[in-house]
C-alpha cells in the first residue's frame, strides 16, 4: 500500500503529515523543533527515511538536524557554514558593499545518488555540499565568485539562495536561484556558473537585458525533461526549453503574475501549477479567492482550481518553498499558506480539502511518495 | 564548579534540564566559561557565538550578579560570586516579537 508523507516547515516547527495512497485521513506529527523556524526539510530520493532539516532563529542561529527514521527521531548535524576565503561584498539596500555574512538555510537539496549528499542554499547567497549526513559543509564557491557577485543585492527577504534543482540526467548540472540576483547554472559540477537570465524582464533593474538583478521567486522542473524549466519570478511565469538559456514568458490569461510558487505534475510535464498573487505590494490572493491555477499546456492557457478552496475573506500568501507534488498514479499537489493551512489535492487540483488548517505559518511543503 | 542557565531552545539542544555544571581550569572569564560550555555540549556550538569570530549572536546577553556583562572583554574575570559557584552565570535571549 502506497504511503504519501508531507514534511512541513513553519515559523515554529516542523510537522510530517502522512496518508495512505488515498489521501483522505492524515496523521499530524509535530511540532519538531517547537518555536523554531523550520525553513525547509527534505528527504533523500535514495533513502526516503534520510531527512534533513533547517532549523533557525534570529536568537541562536542555524542548526542543521537529520532522521534516518522518517522524521519519528532527529539528530544534530553540523551547523559551520563558511565561506571560501575572505567573503568579499555584495551590494547593500541602499547600493554600498555590504560584507557576505550567512544568516541562515533556505532550501536543502539531498542527493539523487547518494543519501549522505546534500546541498544547502544559503542567506547570504552561497551553495554548500555536505558529503557526510550533513556533518560537514563546504562553499561550492565558484557561484559567489561569479564576477558579477559583487552586484548581488537582496531582495525583501534577505539575499538568499533559495532553489537547488538537480539535474537527474547529468550529474555535474544543478541550476540555482536566488533573490534578487537570478538564476544560474553550473555544467562541472559547480566549480564555474553562468547566469541564465536571458529573456527575463524585470521593472525594479533599469537595464532589463541585465546578466543579474532579477528576482527569481522559483524554479520547477520536471525530472523527465530536465532541459525544461518553469520559473515564477517576481512578476510574471516564464519558461526556458534550452536548460535556462532563453526564457519566455507563459503568464497568459492568469489574472496576475505575481507569486511565489510553482511545480510540475509528477506524470505530464507540460502540466504546471502556480498560485497568483495579487501583487508585490500586497501579498494574498486577488480578490480573497485563493486560487490555484493550472496550465496544462506548458502555460499561456491556466484554468482556475477553486474547488474546495476559500472563495472569500482569504487574505493568505503562499510561499516559494511551499507547494509540492506526489508520484501516485493520480498526481497529488499540496500547498501550505502563511495563515497556517496545508491544502491538498489528490486529483490533480480539481478539488482540494485542508489537511490541517491551524499550524503556524507555513514556510515549506514536501512531499515523499512510499512504497 | 561554575553554574550557567541556558534558555529554553539550548537546554533542549544541550538535552539537559535547569542549570548546567562546568569545570573551567584557569581564570575564570566568559571565554573560559563558554569554551567549556561547547566542550560539553558541543551541539551548542554557533548558537551563543559565531562560529571562527566567537562573536556574541546578537540577541543574546549574558547577566551574572544583577549585572549585564554583555559588553565586557571576554577575557575579563567574571564576578567572585560566579567563579565560587554561588551564582549563576545567565545566557539570557532577548524579548523580541509582537
Amino acid at each position: 500500500m502506497s504511503q504519501v508523507r508531507l514534511l512541513v516547515g513553519t515559523r515554529k516547527g516542523a510537522f510530517v503529515l502522512t496518508s495512505d495512497g488515498k489521501r483522505e485521513k492524515w496523521d499530524v506529527s509535530g511540532p519538531h523543533f517547537a518555536g523554531w523556524e523550520i525553513y525547509h526539510l527534505k528527504g533523500s530520493p535514495v533513502d526516503p527515511n534520510r531527512l534533513y532539516a533547517s532549523q533557525s532563529s534570529g536568537w541562536f542561529g542555524q542548526i542543521m538536524q537529520r532522521s534516518n527514521d522518517g522524521g519519528k527521531t532527529w539528530e544534530q548535524a553540523g551547523n559551520k557554514f563558511l565561506y571560501d576565503g575572505v567573503p568579499g561584498t555584495h551590494q547593500w539596500y541602499d547600493g554600498t558593499p555590504h560584507p557576505w555574512e550567512f544568516k541562515r538555510v533556505w532550501h536543502l537539496e539531498p542527493s539523487l545518488s547518494d543519501a549522505e549528499e546534500v546541498y544547502a542554499g544559503a542567506e547570504d547567497a552561497a551553495l554548500f555540499r555536505s558529503a557526510d549526513g550533513g556533518q560537514n559543509w563546504e562553499e561550492l564557491s565558484g557561484l559567489r565568485k561569479h564576477g558579477s557577485g559583487p552586484h548581488w543585492q537582496p531582495g525583501a527577504g534577505g539575499m538568499c539562495l533559495h532553489t537547488v534543482i538537480l539535474d537527474p540526467s547529468d550529474p555535474k548540472r544543478i541550476f540555482i536561484a536566488i533573490s534578487a540576483a537570478g538564476a544560474f547554472r553550473t555544467d562541472d559540477g559547480g566549480q564555474t556558473w553562468k547566469p541564465i537570465n536571458k529573456g527575463l524582464r524585470s521593472q525594479q533593474i533599469p537595464d532589463q537585458d541585465a546578466e543579474v538583478g532579477h528576482c527569481v521567486h522559483h524554479i520547477a522542473m520536471h525530472p523527465s525533461r530536465p532541459g525544461t524549466l518553469f520559473m515564477q519570478k517576481h512578476w510574471d511565469v516564464m519558461r526556458s526549453d534550452n536548460a535556462g538559456d532563453s526564457w519566455q514568458e507563459v503568464s497568459g490569461n492568469l489574472p496576475t503574475d505575481f507569486g511565489f510558487a510553482i511545480d510540475v505534475h509528477a506524470h505530464e510535464p507540460e502540466t504546471i501549477f502556480v498560485v497568483p498573487i495579487k501583487s508585490d505590494s500586497e501579498h494574498f490572493p486577488l480578490d480573497g479567492k485563493l486560487q490555484v491555477y493550472r496550465s496544462k499546456s506548458g502555460g499561456n492557457e491556466w484554468e482556475a482550481l477553486t474547488k474546495g478552496l476559500p472563495q472569500k475573506d482569504c487574505y493568505v500568501n503562499v510561499l516559494r518553498d511551499a507547494m509540492a507534488v506526489d508520484r501516485l498514479d493520480e498526481c497529488g499537489v499540496y500547498f501550505g499558506t502563511t495563515g497556517g493551512q496545508v491544502y491538498g489535492s489528490s486529483d490533480a487540483g480539481d478539488s482540494w480539502a485542508p489537511i490541517v488548517r491551524d499550524l503556524p505559518a507555513v514556510l515549506s511543503v514536501e512531499v515523499q511518495t512510499l512504497a | 564548579m561554575i553554574r550557567v542557565e541556558l534558555p529554553q531552545h539550548l537546554r533542549t539542544l544541550a538535552g539537559v534540564k535547569g542549570e548546567v555544571a562546568l569545570e573551567v581550569a584557569g581564570p575564570v572569564t566568559l571565554r573560559a566559561v563558554l569554551d567549556s560550555l561547547e566542550a560539553k555540549y558541543p551541539m551548542l556550538q554557533g548558537t551563543i557565538r559565531e562560529h571562527v569570530t566567537l562573536k556574541r549572536r546578537d540577541f543574546l546577553r549574558f547577566f551574572a550578579c544583577e549585572e549585564d556583562l554583555s559588553h565586557e572583554s571576554p577575557d575579563a574575570l567574571l564576578p567572585e560570586a560566579v567563579a565560587s559557584g554561588r551564582e549563576p552565570l545567565l545566557v539570557i535571549g532577548a524579548i523580541a516579537g509582537g
